[in-house]
C-alpha cells in the first residue's frame, strides 16, 4: 500500500512539476474556459441582458469543456515523448500510475475552477459564495468524478486513431450524471435561501459516483492499457 | 522465483493485428554476454518484436521465456530486469537531466538514488549539464541520457530500437564501446537496427526478419551486410 | 444454421403476425384513445433495450478481464441491438408524447434515461468504427462504464425531473390490456434472442475468415 501511494505521489508530482514549469495546460485551459463563459453569456440573453439563472449551467459546461481539453493535452504530452510506455514498462503498480495521473489532472482543473468560479459569480451576479463549504464539496466530488472517467479514457485513447474527437464522444454521455449533479447542486446553492438539503443530496450522489467509478477504473486500468 | 535470468528464448512467437500478420513463427534465443541484432527492412516486424520482448505487447501465439519464467507469469519482477531504449527516447523535455533520472529511479523503487544518478550522469558525460532541461539537449546527449536511464536499475536484458539514428560518428563509437562493456559484464543486449556497417563487428549473432518471418539466423557477427543482403534478396519469381 | 435457431425464428415471425391483431383488438384506453396502443411496442422495446445494454456491459467486462474474443463479439452484437431498439424507443416515445401531451419531447425521466443510454452505445459503435486498432478494448470499457452508469443516470434524471411539473404517466393496465402487453413483451424477447444469435454468428464467421486469411498467409510463405 505504501509503495502504491508513493508511486502515485511520484507520478502526480512529476506531472505538476512539468505543468508549473511550462504553464501550458492551465493557462490555455483557463483562457478557454473564459471564452466558453463569454460565449454563453452572449448567447443566453433575455430582454437584452444575460439570463443569470444560467450561471450554474454555464459554470459546469465550462468545467466540462476545459477539463476535456486538459485531459487531452496531458496525455498528448505523454504520447509525444512516448513516456507512457516508459511508465508502463516500469515494475510499478499500474493502478498507482492511474491514481497519480488522476490527482494531477484534478489539481489542474481545480486551479482552473479557482479562477472560473469567482469569474462566473462576478459576470452573472450569482451568489456562489453563500455556502462556500457546500460549493467546495460539489466542485470536489464533481471534478473528481469527471476526471476519474476522463483519465482512464484519455489514457486508453493515446494509442487510438481520431483520439481528439473520440474523447468528448466517450466522456460526455458517461459523465452526464456528474454534470446533472454539479449543475443542480450548484443551482440549489444559488437559491434564496440556499437549498442545503438538495445540495447535500447531490454531493452524496456524486460521492457515490466517484467511489464506483474510481474503483472500476482502478480495476480495469491494467487490462485496458496492456495488449 | 528467481528474478535473474541469463537466457531469453522465443518459441514460435506470432503476432497479428486483425487480418495483418506482423510476426510469424519467430524463434531464437540469446544468452548473457550476447549482443544480438534484429535486422530487416522497414515493416519487417522489428519494433513489434522488441515490444514483445519488453512485455509491452503479448504474442498472439507462442511463448517468450526469461530464464525459466514465462512472460505471462513474470509480471513486475520481469519488468524490473528489462531496460528499453526506444526510438522516441522517453524522456521528459521539461525536466532536467538529473530530474529525469531521479524520477525513473524512484519509479523503479531503487535505493541510493543520489549516488546512482551521479554515476549515471558521469557515464553519460553529462555531469556538468545535470540541471539543464532535456529540451536543450542535442539528440546525442539525449540518447546518452536515455541509455543511462534504461540502465539505472541494472537490467539483465537491454533492448535498443534503432539506437544509431541521428548519431554522429563520435557518439556512435562511444555507444558501441559502452554496449561492448555492458555485454562483457554479463548482460544480454538486443538491438534492432538498420545500420549494418556499425553493426558489423559489434554483433555476436543476429536474426534477419522479413515480412514478420525469420529469413535467417546467424550465430556470430561476421559479414553482417553480406548475409543480410542474401537473406532479403527478392525471391526468384515463381513461374 | 442450427435447427433450434430456425424454430425460434419461426416463433418470432408468428408472434409478430399475431401481435398487431391483438393490439388492434385490445380495449381502448379511456383518456388517450388510439395513441395509447403505441405503448404495446414502446414499453417492451424499452425493456429489451435496457436488457441489451446489460448484456453488452457484462460481456464487455468478461472480455476485459478474460480476453475471450467470443465475449467481445456478444458485446458488440448486444451494443448494436441496444442502439437499434433504442432508436425505435426514441421514435415511438415522441409519437406518443405528441398525442398525449401535445409536445414531441418534454424531458420525461424514462425517455431521457433511454436517450442517454442510447448515446452511450452509439459512442460504443463510433469508437469501434473510428478508433483504429485496439478499439475493441476501448469500446468494451465504454459498454462496461455505460452499464455501471445506468443507476446513476436513472436517479439523477429522476431527481432532476421533479423540478419540472409534468411527470410521465404510466397507464394502469386494465385486465384486457395486460395479456396483450405481456404477449408483446414475449414477442420482443424472442425477437431479441434471434437478432442477438444472428449477429453473434455473423461476428464469429467474420473472425473465422480472418483466421483463415492468416492461415493462408502462413501456408503461402511455407511453400
Amino acid at each position: 500500500m505504501g509503495q502504491f501511494m508513493r508511486t502515485a505521489w511520484l507520478v502526480m508530482q512529476k506531472d505538476l512539476t512539468i505543468e508549473i514549469r511550462s504553464r501550458e495546460i492551465v493557462s490555455t485551459t483557463v483562457f478557454f474556459a473564459l471564452s466558453c463563459v463569454l460565449v454563453f453569456a452572449f448567447a443566453l440573453v433575455r430582454d437584452g441582458r444575460t439570463v443569470v439563472d444560467a450561471a450554474a449551467g454555464i459554470l459546469w459546461i465550462a468545467i466540462a469543456f476545459s477539463g476535456t481539453l486538459a485531459l487531452g493535452r496531458t496525455f498528448e504530452r505523454e504520447r509525444y515523448t512516448d513516456t507512457l510506455r516508459a511508465l508502463m514498462l516500469a515494475p510499478a503498480d499500474r493502478p498507482a500510475i492511474y491514481v497519480g495521473k488522476l490527482l494531477a489532472i484534478v489539481s489542474m482543473i481545480f486551479a482552473t475552477e479557482a479562477l472560473l468560479v469567482p469569474l462566473v459569480a462576478l459576470l452573472f451576479q450569482a451568489g456562489l459564495f453563500a455556502a462556500p463549504m457546500l460549493l467546495g464539496g460539489i466542485l470536489l466530488t464533481g471534478t473528481l468524478g469527471f476526471a476519474a472517467v476522463g483519465t482512464l479514457f484519455a489514457a486508453m485513447l493515446v494509442r487510438a486513431r481520431s483520439r481528439d474527437v473520440l474523447l468528448p464522444v466517450l466522456l460526455y454521455p458517461i459523465t452526464i450524471p456528474v454534470i446533472i449533479g454539479g449543475v443542480r447542486g450548484t443551482a440549489a446553492l444559488l437559491g434564496d435561501p440556499p437549498d442545503v438539503a438538495m445540495a447535500q443530496f447531490w454531493i452524496g450522489l456524486l460521492l457515490f459516483f466517484d467511489v464506483v467509478f474510481i474503483v472500476l477504473s482502478l480495476w480495469t486500468f491494467e487490462p485496458l492499457m496492456t495488449e | 522465483m528467481n528474478d535473474d535470468f541469463d537466457r531469453v528464448t522465443l518459441s514460435d512467437v506470432s503476432r497479428h493485428f486483425g487480418r495483418r500478420s506482423a510476426l510469424s513463427h519467430v524463434s531464437f534465443s540469446c544468452a548473457a554476454g550476447d549482443i544480438f541484432g534484429l535486422l530487416g527492412p522497414n515493416g519487417a516486424g522489428k519494433s513489434t518484436l522488441l515490444s514483445i520482448l519488453a512485455t509491452l505487447l503479448q504474442p498472439s501465439a507462442g511463448d517468450v521465456r526469461y530464464g525459466d519464467c514465462s512472460a505471462r507469469d513474470g509480471g513486475a519482477a520481469v519488468r524490473a530486469r528489462l531496460g528499453l531504449l526506444g526510438h522516441e527516447l522517453q524522456l521528459y523535455p521539461e525536466l532536467t537531466a538529473a530530474e529525469n533520472l531521479r524520477f525513473f529511479a524512484r519509479l523503479y523503487g531503487l535505493r541510493d538514488i543520489d549516488a546512482r544518478v551521479r554515476h549515471a550522469l558521469g557515464q553519460a558525460a553529462l555531469a556538468d549539464r545535470a540541471d539543464d532541461p532535456v529540451s536543450a539537449f542535442s539528440r546525442g546527449m539525449r540518447q546518452r541520457l536515455a541509455l543511462e536511464r534504461a540502465l539505472l536499475h541494472d537490467p539483465r536484458l537491454l533492448l535498443l530500437d534503432e539506437p544509431f539514428t541521428g548519431l554522429d560518428q563520435g557518439s556512435a563509437t562511444v555507444l558501441i564501446a559502452r554496449l561492448r562493456g555492458l555485454a562483457a559484464g554479463g548482460r544480454m543486449i538486443v538491438i534492432a537496427t538498420h545500420d549494418l556497417d556499425l553493426a558489423e563487428g559489434l554483433l555476436t549473432g543476429s536474426v534477419v526478419l522479413r515480412d514478420g518471418r525469420v529469413a535467417a539466423i546467424h550465430a556470430d557477427g561476421m559479414a553482417v551486410r553480406a548475409r543480410y543482403e542474401a537473406a532479403v534478396r527478392p525471391r526468384a519469381a515463381a513461374s | 444454421m442450427r435447427k433450434s435457431f430456425v424454430v425460434w425464428l419461426g416463433v418470432a415471425a408468428v408472434m409478430f403476425v399475431v401481435a398487431p391483431i391483438l393490439v388492434v383488438r385490445a380495449p381502448y384506453e379511456s383518456t388517450m384513445g388510439l395513441v395509447q396502443k403505441i405503448f404495446y411496442y414502446h414499453a417492451p422495446l424499452g425493456m429489451m433495450m435496457f436488457r441489451s445494454a446489460f448484456v453488452s456491459g457484462i460481456a464487455a467486462g468478461i472480455f476485459i478481464f478474460n480476453r475471450r474474443a467470443a465475449a467481445d463479439r456478444v458485446s458488440l452484437a448486444a451494443a448494436e441491438i441496444t442502439v437499434l431498439f433504442g432508436s425505435l424507443v426514441l421514435i415511438t416515445g415522441p409519437m406518443w408524447a405528441r398525442k398525449a401531451w401535445g409536445v414531441w419531447w418534454q424531458w420525461d425521466a424514462r425517455l431521457t434515461s433511454s436517450l442517454l443510454l442510447w448515446m452511450i452505445f452509439v459512442a460504443y459503435l463510433l469508437v469501434r468504427r473510428y478508433g483504429g486498432p485496439g478499439s475493441d478494448k476501448l469500446s468494451a470499457a465504454v459498454a462496461l462504464f455505460g452499464m455501471a452508469n445506468v443507476p446513476f443516470v436513472y436517479v439523477s434524471v429522476n431527481v432532476w425531473r421533479t423540478l419540472h411539473p409534468k411527470t410521465s404517466v404510466v397507464p394502469t393496465l386494465q385486465p384486457g390490456m395486460r395479456e396483450v402487453f405481456w404477449f408483446c413483451v414475449a414477442a420482443f424477447a424472442v425477437l431479441y434472442g434471434v437478432l442477438l444469435a444472428l449477429r453473434v454468428r455473423l461476428a464469429t464467421q467474420q473472425a473465422e475468415v480472418e483466421r483463415l486469411y492468416l492461415e493462408l498467409d502462413d501456408q503461402s510463405e511455407l511453400s
